[in-house]
């Protein structure tokens, strides 16, 4: 098992730790997994629906990286499994975006010692200069079975969401309002979410939203356009993943699978986040 | 104005009036003139009912209440009559936001019943100086005493708390003073909890009337200047705590 990699480019790393700050929002510990061309985040969530994962992350190796060397743990499974706490490395990153850093270089290395470490070493200001952290890590177990790439969804309805600032500041007001809410959405590009409480019911109706084309198998069924179908999710955990916004997406699209789950689908030239949020209840 | 969950709502001809209170002791109205709204229309001659301040609020905020720029929300609000939902529907660039707000039976509020009983002293002045001596009360002090008199010291506010007594004056002669009319003596003290809350309308405002009745019922008054000019205003009613004796 081998890795290292270098980042020299602010932008990317900047991004980098956008990613792995809100994996630090989302959960306590998270898989990575290296292939030889992509770098994978994964979250699991225990009772998703299909053992879903909450999160998955993928991200060109190339994009990113320059002088790549990986040897996984065997011939045929040439890849890596690792479990870190996101909320250790985000804290490393952080010191990489002072607006002072003249020469950011950032490389991550695999080192083995007693168990599997994650080196990290910066440099900032001062070439030649380096800031180094170790951060240990473990292989988890059951890999092949729990971190393999999901499915894509049977979903309902499929539609792209409007900028998420918008749509993050109205949900931020019906947090306030009730625990739970519901999305829905038709096939003529209407998103509505909504909120019930004992007090108050409100809708928020976004329209004329475009609509992603899927030639797939798995894809909306025939059916009336204007019939609304909806998932009903905790606003808490959508909040967390709406601060995804940082890392800029240029198309967000949203699946609703009816009454069961919703999945999102961040798009970026080169990382895709695809988030799972299981409904709460069948309404 | 929302120290507490609950309001109630009077919509009238000429305008609506929302009343928060408080432990009976202290009561807040804000009046909202029908001129605030482009189009305003009333069948009874008065519609009561009581709602939840806090949903109402939020509602009203869904795109950030103005804050958001350029971008300017629209509002309507709608009221079936008795036992139906208070209905608002907002929009901003094409975004339309509808809400329910469920009603309720209105309680009794308390009427105050402050300008028959004659008005002995008023003070008008711009906010800012009221607020500063506001803010600066002491926390630890359970009451403020407020005298207002012809003479010396016209209008003093004090505190009594654990690391002493604290007396701020206010002068008639002081610029900030637009207006000072007291007809005799009255000290009286409120308690600072029940104070506290006209804090927020008063950052809001512009000018701040202060009036005592000769039972020594404290009114402040706030005008507030909205975006587009509209004046609104605040009124809030405070007990006075009952003399000890020792005074």
């Amino acid at each position: 098992m081998k890795f290292s990699g270098t980042m020299m480019e602010l932008g990317c790393i900047r991004q980098f730790a956008h990613i792995v700050g809100s994996l630090a929002r989302l959960s306590k510990v998270c898989v990575l997994r290296i292939t030889r061309t992509h770098l994978y985040f994964i979250i699991n969530e225990p009772g998703t629906v299909h053992r879903a994962p909450g999160l998955w992350a993928e991200l060109d190796l190339g994009h990113y990286f320059s002088a790549v060397t990986m040897a996984g743990v065997s011939e045929e499974h040439n890849e890596i499994f690792l479990e870190f706490e996101p909320d250790k490395l985000s804290g490393t990153l952080r010191h990489l975006q002072v607006p002072e850093c003249q020469c950011p270089t950032l490389k991550i290395k695999l080192s083995k010692k007693l168990s599997p470490c994650l080196t990290l070493e910066m440099q900032m200001s001062t070439p030649g200069q380096w800031f180094t952290t170790s951060q240990s890590c473990h292989s988890p177990g059951d890999s092949g079975n729990l971190y393999q790439e999901p499915e894509m969804p049977q979903f309902t309805t499929s539609i792209y969401l409007p900028p998420l600032k918008k749509v993050r500041h109205v949900v931020e007001r019906m947090k306030n309002l009730a625990a739970n809410l519901t999305l829905s959405a038709n096939r003529k590009g209407t998103l509505v979410l909504s909120i019930t409480s004992d007090t108050a019911s409100v809708s928020t109706y976004f329209r004329k939203l475009s609509m992603p084309t899927w030639d797939m198998e798995g894809g909306p069924s025939q059916g009336d356009d204007q019939q609304l179908y909806s998932a009903t999710v905790e606003i808490k955990k959508l909040l967390s993943f709406l601060a995804g916004e940082q890392i800029g997406p240029s198309k967000v699209i949203c699946n609703i699978v009816e009454d069961r789950m919703i999945h999102m689908f961040l798009l970026h030239d080169d990382v895709t986040l695809q988030y799972f949020l299981p409904a709460t209840r069948s309404t | 104005m929302n120290f507490r969950d609950q309001a109630n709502v009077v919509l009238s001809p000429s305008g609506i009036k929302v009343t928060v209170e408080n432990a009976k002791c202290a009561q807040a109205n804000a009046f909202i003139e029908s001129d605030m709204f482009q189009e305003y229309e009333i069948e009874e001659e008065m519609v009561i009912f009581k709602l939840n301040l806090t949903s109402w609020i939020e509602c009203l905020n869904i795109f950030g209440g103005g804050t958001s720029g350029a971008a300017t929300t629209s509002l309507k609000m709608r009221y079936r009559g008795h036992g139906y939902p208070l209905v608002l529907e907002l929009e901003e660039d094409g975004v339309v936001t509808d809400c329910e707000i469920n009603t309720e039976e209105p309680e009794d509020t308390l009427d105050f019943d402050f300008f028959s009983t004659g008005i002995m002293n008023k003070v008008i002045m711009r906010s800012e100086c009221l607020k500063e001596v506001f803010t600066d009360l002491d926390v630890t002090s359970e009451m403020v005493e407020i005298i207002m008199s012809p003479e010396a010291p016209f209008f003093r506010v004090s505190t009594f708390g654990n690391y002493g007594t604290s007396q701020t004056e206010i002068s008639t002669e002081s610029e900030m003073v637009e207006h000072f009319e007291c007809k005799q003596t009255l000290k009286q003290r409120y308690r600072l909890a029940l104070l506290k809350p006209s804090m927020k309308p008063l950052s809001a405002a512009l000018k701040v009337s202060v009036r005592m009745d000769a039972r020594g019922f404290l009114c402040l008054q706030f005008m507030i200047k909205t975006d587009n000019h509209h004046i609104c205003f605040i009124e809030y009613f405070c007990c006075p705590e009952e003399e000890e004796g020792d005074d």
